[in-house]
């Protein structure tokens, strides 16, 4: 873990790769540092806001390097499961790219179990990771003007859910009717770091 | 107890301290630009701390009471009659009527009781970025005012400095992503002035001066971003992050604006110049470490 610095009410925590970041935050979340506001889960990365009327970087410094975090001992979170309608406008791209027919596509999507990483771009916006996944999928080299809400989505390692209508450049495979992002619930946001994943393939169950 | 507006100025919301604690869920902090500015206003009316207010923007609102309620307005001094830094009681069907700042940008406007305003995910502030909270403030709306909880504090007139006119200094440190620029970078962002121009705003301040370049062109994972982050998008023109920032960013942040010292950013206004200033010890030319 290297400790970067970030200002003088944070500090930015860099890992290997996304499991020591998930391994990292569950274990902040769990044992919370005092003066910490807020921890900020990324792809490399977890950020401590910190109140500077209780702590000082270089104090959690010590108090977050004392602290071990082991990936793969993360607890499992809640499992959430997403019902999908796969008729994107992408997905005969990303299959072709991906050299197999759509059906294969969706077969894959929908059996492996993914895991909330981190939130960020929106609101809700869960980028999900799975192990089982082919990493890289292209973006669009258009984005979007207008991404539908509940639209369920590719790009890079990450699959997500449009949390609300949005510009964006993910490749759009089909579309959910769960409220990903409710204002009305509490929390609001249904994917949150740690959430477990699985899409269902509303046609196959009818 | 209302309050009416009857012109909203250029840019007026509600604003409290924001969404503390969500950031991991993507909802950002939002709330008051120049916190020290709110908060004033929120002690200066005996209100509890995280009460909502108005953070008007280059002057502008006009507002009727509706009932006698105690105001007071605090961060940029607006031309005009109306008292600045000290509560006064504005009578039912008077007006008040705030004219262009005199310095700063940003005035906050607190009425004893606070803003009874429905919350957002926990908060009354608009995020502007997010589009979350409450819509923009404008004509017509009706302000409701909710029922005063602590004593009034007794000050008459609180003695703060204006927010400055002309050249600023402030303070930053060194950021994560240092070494994702050339050597002379940090070096040309102290030693050079910029500029704020007219696209600042409460997502963050858009600066112009020397071009700030990088040594890696590789693309940066996105990760958490702070208020007061400078970052360098392509353009390699800086800009500071201030409340409504985005959560994360995958632009690299060459140095971080000292907490106390970006609510001072937050009043500068287009035009003025900014110089940055670093501790001692980061000053001399950033040695470049693989």
């Amino acid at each position: 873990m290297r400790v970067l610095p970030s200002g003088t009410a944070a500090l930015l925590l860099e890992l290997d790769d996304i499991d020591s970041v998930l391994a990292m935050y569950t274990a902040l979340t769990d044992n919370r540092p005092d003066g910490v506001v807020d921890i900020v889960p990324a792809a490399r990365t977890v950020l401590l806001v910190l109140d500077p009327t209780v702590t000082s970087p270089a104090a959690l410094e010590t108090s977050v390097r004392r602290m071990s975090a082991r990936p793969g001992e993360r607890r499992k979170g809640e499992l959430v499961e997403v019902p999908v309608t796969y008729d994107g406008p992408d997905l005969t791209a990303v299959a072709e790219l991906l050299g197999c027919p759509g059906e294969e596509l969706v077969r894959r999507h929908t059996t492996n179990e993914w895991t909330v990483a981190f939130c960020g771009f929106a609101p809700g916006f869960g980028y999900l990771t799975s192990p089982g996944w082919p990493s890289d999928i292209p973006r669009r080299s258009t984005p979007r003007r207008s991404v539908p809400p509940g639209s369920v989505a590719l790009a890079g390692e990450f699959s997500g859910v449009y949390p609300r209508e949005s510009p964006g450049g993910w490749q759009l495979l089909g579309r959910t009717s769960l409220p990903v992002f409710d204002l009305s619930r509490e929390p609001a946001a249904l994917l949150r770091p740690g959430t477990r994943v699985r899409f269902v393939n509303l046609a196959a169950q009818r | 107890m209302t309050l009416r507006v009857l012109e909203p100025g250029p840019f007026t919301t509600v604003q409290d301290a924001g969404r503390a604690g969500q950031a991991a869920m993507g909802i950002g902090r939002s709330g008051a630009c120049d916190r020290r500015s709110y908060a004033l206003a929120n002690r200066l009316v005996g209100n509890a701390a995280g009460a909502a207010v108005l953070e008007v923007t280059f002057g502008g609102l006009v507002l009727r009471a509706e009932c006698d309620v105690m105001l007071v307005t605090t961060g940029a001094r607006c031309a005009g009659p109306w008292p600045h830094n000290a509560p006064t009681v504005l009578r039912t069907g008077q007006r008040l009527r705030l004219g262009a700042p005199v310095s700063g940008v940003r005035t906050y406007l607190a009425v004893r009781g606070g803003l009874a305003v429905d919350a957002v995910a926990a908060s009354r502030s608009t995020d502007v970025l997010a589009r979350l909270g409450p819509a923009v403030v404008a004509a017509g709306d009706v302000l409701h005012v909710g029922p005063a909880v602590g004593p009034l504090p007794g000050v008459d007139v609180a003695p703060v400095p204006e927010p400055e006119a002309g050249d600023v200094v402030v303070g930053v440190s060194l950021g994560p992503r240092a070494d994702w620029f050339v050597g002379e970078a940090w070096s040309l962002l102290l030693s050079s002035m910029y500029v704020v121009t007219s696209d600042s705003n409460r997502i963050g301040l858009r600066l112009d001066g020397p071009l700030l370049e990088r040594c890696r062109f590789d693309e940066l994972p996105s990760e958490g971003l702070v208020r007061g982050a400078l970052q360098i998008p392509p353009s390699g023109q800086p800009v500071v992050f201030l409340a409504d920032h985005p959560v994360t960013g995958g632009y690299p942040v060459l140095a971080c604006v000292d907490d106390d010292d970006v609510d001072r950013c937050a009043q500068l206004r287009p035009g003025q110049r900014v110089r940055f200033r670093a501790p001692r010890a980061q000053r001399s030319a950033m040695r470049v470490t693989s």
